[in-house]
């Protein structure tokens, strides 16, 4: 089974606050700190899985710039072979389309079975670079996917997809595919000492727009479907009532407001 | 103006909410709403639909009893080429999502997914979304295209009363080929577990602020103080924290207790949807712009592992006194 799997550097905005730069369409990302998205490290994790299970290589494929090569690296330490990293200023502003084209020109010219991607990012949340690329390399695809079984490799696969509710959607799906991962999938493994030595060593092949064939109206916001205008803070309804104080007091109000209200 | 083309998602028997939200917004837009509807034997909801919709395109056949989108693409795709609608709208669901981006590079359509807001500046949507979790809005346009597919996220539109009679036109399957390379083979429902959050009258949310989950007994102390039951983000379950009959969300339970504590719970759309309808909601994080604030009644703005121990005492002594 020869795998490729699709990781996205990305800022970690869950615990942190986000801010708008100058420019209006994008965040100050000074003091945020950067890791792979969630959802990649599971597709990274379910492909070295599989490759443990049944043998076969996987490559490891990220399209931004030289930092990028910290989460690409991960990725290998964990136990991928092969790596290549997509980078050109002509990628700048492009949405899940442009990234999926890239991706696309990419992938066309490896031999591959399985390619494995997060279901969505953390940071736009499109999620549509797996399906909308695997509908560029001309495969199938299944996005959501929270199971994966490989009936005969290189050939067909039974995966499970989540639906709303925590419902399962099993279907039956033909070889070579894109799967999109979603979190919950795997328990993702810390790269080991080793792993990581090993992987520094590790050439990572550099491909531009022009390495790929990539036409100018491919790249960027040329090529994506829409154009970002501008962020603004989220319309938000009636803000909470912020209960101020130390701990001590906050925790008293609020034990009190609990009380006069019956739920406690 | 071109056609507005809606898709109803349905499920085992079921129509989707995000069906009838979506006709009723697009009848605000402007242009003949089309429902289109592909399924076996459901003109109950053809006829649900036709009380939305100027018109319904209705293909029955055995084809679509249970979804698949690469059989669903080949339909839609002939449908759209046969009626010329200047806009698709579908739920941003896991039926939408797995069918929207391959339909638009298929057709050379112009996307956006997970649309909250959308007004026509002329023929051509504008639609806004939100980026890092719910924590800013991001407004686009749209490149220029013959057809715009939006995918909309549920509760974007509120669903009306029905108000139109539009007519119900069966058409024949425009796929007439097998599809063999992906075939649905069935639904599995999610485990059931101890505790069914859904009936519970007090819950403690947990979140991704707990951090470890050595550092659990901080909110399940809470919890045993308050006489409440856990329940958990998709984070916490991913982990492994908690099991997942205890995830709140989309794709976790819809709860409505009459408190929901959420604690280290930033309140992103896929947790508070399941979340939203409970009497009360408090929320302790310590990012001030986490979007939990925007509908929680109270909040408190520190660090969970300061303020959680003390309202354990709190609530201690006042559950003694």
């Amino acid at each position: 089974m020869n795998m490729v799997v699709c990781v996205k550097r990305v800022p970690d905005t869950a615990d942190s606050e986000v801010h708008i730069d100058a420019s209006g369409k994008d965040i100050d990302k000074s003091r945020l700190s950067f890791g792979i998205n969630e959802c990649d490290n599971y597709a990274v994790e379910e492909a070295i899985q599989i490759k443990e299970r049944l043998e076969g290589t996987v490559t490891v494929i990220s399209l931004g710039n030289k930092e990028s090569d910290e989460v690409i690296r991960m990725a290998l330490a964990k136990g991928g072979d092969e790596a290549i990293r997509l980078e050109d200023d002509a990628f700048a502003g492009g949405d899940a389309l442009a990234i999926a084209k890239a991706l696309a020109a990419a992938i066309k010219g490896l031999e591959y079975d399985v390619v494995f991607t997060g279901a969505l990012t953390d940071d736009d949340g499109f999620a549509a670079v797996p399906v909308a690329l695997a509908e560029l390399l001309g495969v199938p695809h299944a996005t959501y996917v929270k199971k994966v079984e490989i009936l005969e490799p290189g050939k067909k696969a039974k995966v499970g997809r989540e639906l709303e509710g925590g419902l399962m959607e099993f279907l039956e799906i033909d070889m070579p595919c894109v799967l999109g991962i979603q979190t919950g999938i795997n328990e993702p493994r810390y790269a080991s000492f080793k792993g990581i030595k090993q992987a520094a060593k590790k050439e990572i092949a550099l491909k531009s727009a022009a390495d790929l064939g990539l036409e100018a109206s491919d790249l960027g916001e040329a090529g994506s479907w829409a154009v970002l205008d501008s962020f603004t803070p989220p319309v938000v309804g009636e803000m909470a009532e912020i209960l101020e104080g130390e701990p001590e007091e906050t925790a008293a109000k609020l034990a009190a407001i609990l009380k006069e209200k019956g739920l406690v | 103006m071109k056609d507005i083309f809606v898709l109803i998602e349905h499920r085992r028997g079921e129509m989707r909410d995000v069906s009838l939200e979506m006709l009723s917004g697009a009848a605000k837009l402007g242009g003949t709403v089309v429902a289109v509807l592909l399924g076996k034997d459901v003109d109950a909801f053809a006829d649900k639909a036709a009380g939305f919709a100027d018109k319904v395109l209705y293909v029955n056949d055995a084809m679509f009893d249970n979804y698949n989108s690469a059989v669903y693409q080949k339909a839609l795709s002939a449908l759209i080429k046969e009626h010329g609608p200047g806009v698709v709208l579908m739920g941003n669901t896991a039926q939408g999502v797995d069918l929207a981006p391959a339909l638009a590079v298929e057709l050379g359509a112009s996307l956006v997914t997970d649309v909250t807001a959308m007004e026509m500046e002329g023929d051509k949507p504008k639609p806004t979304r939100t980026f890092y979790g719910g924590k800013l809005d991001a407004h686009f346009t749209l490149k220029d295209a013959d057809l715009y597919i939006l995918t909309i996220r549920e509760a974007t539109f509120v669903a009306e009363e029905p108000s139109k009679s539009g007519e119900i036109v069966k058409v024949d399957n425009p796929v007439t080929e097998d599809v063999p390379y992906r075939k649905f083979l069935e639904y599995v429902e999610p485990e059931v577990g101890e505790v069914d959050i859904t009936q519970s009258t007090l819950l403690v949310g947990v979140g991704r602020g707990i951090r470890e989950d050595k550092n659990l007994p901080v909110v399940e102390e809470l919890a045993q103080a308050m006489g409440a039951d856990l329940a958990a983000s998709r984070a916490v379950v991913d982990a492994g924290w908690l099991p997942s009959d205890r995830q709140v969300g989309i794709s976790g339970k819809t709860v409505k207790p009459k408190l929901y504590l959420a604690v280290g719970i930033s309140g992103a759309f896929q947790h508070v949807t399941g979340m939203k309808g409970s009497e009360v909601i408090v929320a302790i994080n310590k990012d001030p712009d986490a979007p939990i604030f925007g509908i929680a009644d109270y909040g408190i703005v520190d660090d969970l592992f300061k303020v959680v121990p003390k309202l354990v005492e709190k609530v201690k002594e006042l559950k003694g006194a």
